[in-house]
């Protein structure tokens, strides 16, 4: 029996063995899809960029050299040297892992949030749900944007309290989607069969009504990332995030405004990291949509 | 005998799936005078393909093919788009199955019909006007005044039946293929809509093709009959001569109708076995 | 889209007319109340970023420069002796009687500072949409019309580089091809230096100031300036519209009812526009409301890249400067106007649409 039989098996033996299925199947769809093949290769590269960048990136981060100012892209500097005499493709590679930490974690923050805001809610129905969902649904008819602006001057800058600040105003949607979910399944048979063998709600919850919220949350949060680097972006062009000297691509394009006029390499090359890296996100979530989710094709 | 309406020789229509090309009607051929022709057979047999691709309206991944598609000598696979629209409604058109899902939801009934007879004809308002309410009443709704202004959540499945012969009718078509008309109605008024296209068909001495899965209907409104199965005609005879029909899939047909001084405790259930592989 | 074909039967005549009424009451009832809940929900918020995250906030108010005698005075004018719903119900009562606190950089009244700043911001956002359902509707139609042509394909790319261009980038960028290298446009700000106050402010928007006063250069002059941040917010409001339009448009042309126009005959331009695009018009309203609303936030983005003196700008300076009564009250302007926006497109869905009426 080679893998791929045990992977595609119609009865799996095990939860491990239907899991593992279940993700090569929606792998190979994924490989049929070019724009998504696209997207995961993006993201690869930009985690590869991010666990390697001491030896990619030529030149340091930080190091100035003052005889090196403005250097338009050149053989040496591919993406030219910004006011200091920096080397901006170093820079952009070293950014990569700020990219990347702030996506990991305000994912890691503001899902699991929702998840349990959104469980709770559709679980217990009632006023719990009535509660939970109207704060929701207010926090989700404000601006984003605004709102983690908001969060991030009373927290003070920095790029911790960025990512609390996008974390905070990124759960709602998770929550709604995960109360949907739950509403559905909340009485299904076997919930019941569970109920009757004497499982408490905590259990319940976590243990049967989370992992079937797990598909519709994944597309969610890989389409929701764009959004996140642009917002963290933001945050450090405004100077309210990642602090200088990091390396933090919006703070860098905020440092280029004032070359944009003669040196325009200052603030444009970041800005392309930004936008492929969205692109990525952008389009492994639409494919991952329309392998998991095909009757939403094409929808936003 | 002059040249038919509708010479109709092999035709295939196919749809791209993930396991290849498939063929939902597979080399149908038939002719058709200034007549009734019912086609029958069960859900999915291809009734509906057959009647979109004699208006060549199959959309694109799906795909058209014929040795013969003729209309009154027009070859219609030749028709370039503008070509096949002087064609479509003003010459064939179709009475669409399901009133519910063919109806412009934010259209008046009165606009729809209008729009029907106005691609076609220059005509002025006024007499535009006149005109729907007389075919309106000539499918039997009271009140057309009220009714035209109506939007089409607005009336029941039975007028909305009627509301679209009543604009598939209006352009005077030479050919009307009407798709399973009375499905969702009820029998009492089954009958009653089918009693409006017969008169209308006879009277304008229309050619007319009437689809539906039930052979007792069929057989009592036209003078021909196919028999369709998964995209085949396995039967075509005369509607008196339904009785001496040959293929086990009509006699099975005929075998599950309910007849009037029935005496069996239960009617048998199609046995699929006996022409599988036709 | 929820297009719901399987809509009832309509119920008997009779008491209609009398029913649909009341139910339309109720409906404008519970809007406000919705409205009003949503709106004390933004309250609740501000007033927790204002005054329970920041460890000090009174020190966030007068700023560290203050004397320890102002620092005494504001606490007790800010109440913090008090406990906390009291604070909430003040607070509460001053924004709805449009006090919002004096800003520390301006020194003036923030609700004044505002009124002053908003118009530029509502000026450039609402150029942008109409530059974006101008371009961004046709082209989703056509995406649809012509599905999987390069043209589609085309859309599809600018829809999603709608969700991943930075706007200031895109507004620097604009600003070194187009003013810098092109010269095609003008620079940051909304005139030239000396056309700078020449104009009185009637409604604050130099488009219609300028035309109010017949001066023609400096309309052109606005308008010179006013055209690329607008266009920048509009690129992203075209994208949205787009990509929207053409998902509504592939589900209507799949439907039944078009297929009927066609058996009719009819041409397929009016197939397109007529049988698919007009049962549309109704949630492209939501959509392009929606669209709008984002505009009032991208604009905080781009005003700083073009010194365009708007809320963005206004909030932008404040958060630098820590001011977080300037902060909170451009937070609770934009937020209240985001929500109104929201929900009346909401409310015009309902209004609008035969079906649900
Ligand atoms: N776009 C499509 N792609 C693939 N297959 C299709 C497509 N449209 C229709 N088919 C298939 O074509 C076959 C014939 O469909 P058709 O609508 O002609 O059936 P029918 O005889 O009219 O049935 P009913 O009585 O239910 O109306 C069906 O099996 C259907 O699954
Ligand atoms: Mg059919």
């Amino acid at each position: 029996m080679t893998t791929r039989d045990w992977l595609l098996a119609d009865s799996p033996t095990s939860r491990w063995q239907a899991n593992a299925g279940r993700a090569y199947r929606v792998f190979t769809a994924l490989l049929r899809n070019p724009l998504s093949v696209l997207g995961g290769v993006i993201i690869l590269v930009l985690l590869l960029t991010a666990l390697f960048a001491p030896w990619i990136a030529p030149f340091s981060p930080t190091g100035q050299s003052l005889a090196d100012r403005l250097l338009p892209p050149s053989g040496e500097h591919w993406m030219g040297t910004d006011e200091l005499g920096r080397d901006i493709f170093s820079r952009v590679v070293w950014g990569s892992q700020i990219t990347l930490t702030i996506v990991l974690l305000v994912a890691l923050i503001s899902a699991p949030l929702g998840l349990l805001i959104g469980a709770i809610s559709g679980y217990f129905g009632g006023w719990v749900d009535k509660i939970l969902m109207g704060f929701t649904d207010i926090f989700l008819s404000l601006p984003k944007l605004i709102l983690a602006l908001a969060f991030v001057a009373a927290l003070g800058p920095g790029i911790n309290n960025a990512i609390i600040a996008i974390a905070i105003t990124s759960w709602p949607a998770y929550a709604r989607i995960a109360r949907a979910e739950t509403l559905t399944i909340r009485n299904a048979e076997y919930i019941s069969a569970v109920q009757l063998a004497g499982a408490g709600p905590i259990r319940v919850i976590v243990q049967h009504i989370l992992p079937l919220c797990t598909s519709s949350m994944i597309i969610r949060v890989t389409l929701d990332m764009a959004g996140v680097i642009l917002t963290a972006a933001g945050l450090g062009f405004i100077g309210l995030g990642a602090q200088p000297p990091l390396p933090e691509w919006g703070a860098m394009i905020s440092r280029g405004r004032t070359f944009i006029l003669d040196q325009w390499w200052v603030a444009t090359m970041p800005g392309f990291a930004i936008i492929i890296v969205s692109l990525g996100f952008c389009f492994l979530g639409d494919g991952l949509r329309d392998v998991l989710d095909p009757k939403s094709e094409g929808k936003s | 005998m002059s040249t038919p309406l509708l010479e109709v020789e092999n035709l295939r229509v196919s749809f791209p799936t993930h396991s290849g090309r498939v063929e939902v009607v597979k080399g149908l051929s038939f002719t058709l005078g200034r007549e009734r022709l019912g086609i029958v057979g069960e859900s999915g047999s291809g009734k509906s393909m057959t009647g979109r691709s004699i208006l060549k309206l199959i959309r694109k991944p799906g795909e058209v093919t014929a040795d013969k598609l003729r209309f009154e000598g027009i070859d219609i696979l030749d028709q370039n788009e503008k070509q096949m629209r002087a064609i479509r409604g003003a010459r064939i058109s179709m009475v669409m199955q399901d009133p519910k899902f063919s109806l412009n939801p934010v259209m008046t009934v009165g606009e729809q019909i209008a729009e029907a007879l106005v691609t076609h004809q220059k005509l002025g308002r006024k007499e535009v006007q006149q005109r729907i309410l007389d075919m309106l009443t000539a499918v039997r709704i009271n009140d057309p005044e009220r009714v035209a202004k109506l939007y089409p959540h607005e009336v029941s499945g039975g007028m909305g039946q009627r509301i679209m012969i009543a604009m598939m009718l209006i352009p005077e078509p030479e050919l009307l293929i009407a798709d399973e008309p009375t499905s969702a109605l009820d029998v009492s008024v089954q009958a009653q809509v089918l009693d409006i296209i017969d008169d209308l068909v006879t009277r304008k001495g229309m050619g007319l093709i009437l689809i539906s899965h039930d052979l007792a209907l069929v057989s009592r409104y036209c003078d021909r009959i196919l028999v369709m199965n998964a995209g085949r005609v396995v039967e075509e005879c005369a509607a008196r001569e339904l009785d001496k029909a040959q293929h086990p899939y009509t006699r099975g047909l005929l075998a599950a109708m309910p007849v009037i001084d029935e005496t069996r405790d239960e009617l048998p259930v199609l046995d699929r076995t006996q022409w599988a592989g036709t | 889209m929820t297009t719901d074909q399987s809509a009832l039967p309509s119920p008997a005549p009779g008491n209609f007319a009398g029913r649909r009424a009341r139910r339309r009451a109720m409906a404008v009832g519970g809007f406000l109340i919705t409205l009003f809940l949503t709106f004390l929900g933004l309250l609740a918020i501000t007033f927790f970023i204002g005054r329970v995250i920041p460890i000090d906030p009174v020190l966030a108010v007068v700023g560290d420069r203050a004397t320890q005698a102002q620092y005494d005075a504001a606490k007790i004018a800010m109440g913090l002796d008090r406990p906390l719903y009291e604070q909430f119900f003040t607070y509460v009562v001053n924004v709805f009687s449009g006090d919002l606190g004096r800003s520390v950089s301006t020194g003036r009244a923030v609700a004044d500072d505002l009124s002053r700043f908003f118009p530029a911001t509502f000026e450039m956002a609402t150029l942008g949409i109409l530059i974006g359902v101008a371009l961004g509707v046709p082209l989703g139609v056509t995406a649809a019309a012509r599905q999987g042509s390069w043209l589609d394909q085309a859309i599809r790319v600018v829809g999603l580089l709608g969700y991943s261009v930075p706007a200031f980038w895109l507004g620097l960028v604009g600003l070194a091809l187009f003013y810098a290298r092109l010269r095609w446009v003008g620079g940051p700000g909304r005139l030239d230096i000396f056309y700078d106050g020449l104009v009185s402010p009637v409604t604050g928007m130099i488009l219609i100031d300028s035309l109010l006063a017949g001066e023609i250069d400096i309309f052109w002059n606005a308008v010179w300036h006013i055209i690329l941040p607008a266009s920048v917010l509009g690129f992203f409001s075209l994208a949205y519209i787009a990509r929207m339009t053409r998902s509504f448009m592939l589900d209507q042309l799949s439907q039944e009812f078009v297929t009927t126009a066609r058996v009719k005959g009819v041409p397929e331009q009016v197939v397109i526009w007529r049988h698919a695009f007009n049962p549309i018009r109704v949630p492209l309203i939501t959509v392009i409301g929606l669209s709008y609303a984002g505009l009032l936030e991208g604009s905080v983005m781009i005003e700083t890249v073009f010194s365009w003196p708007g809320i963005g700008n206004y909030l932008t300076t404040a958060l630098l400067n820590a001011d977080m009564n300037a902060v909170l009250g451009s937070t609770l302007v934009i937020g209240a106007v985001f929500i109104v926006i929201n929900k009346v497109s909401d409310v015009l869905y309902r209004v609008l649409d035969p079906r649900a009426r």
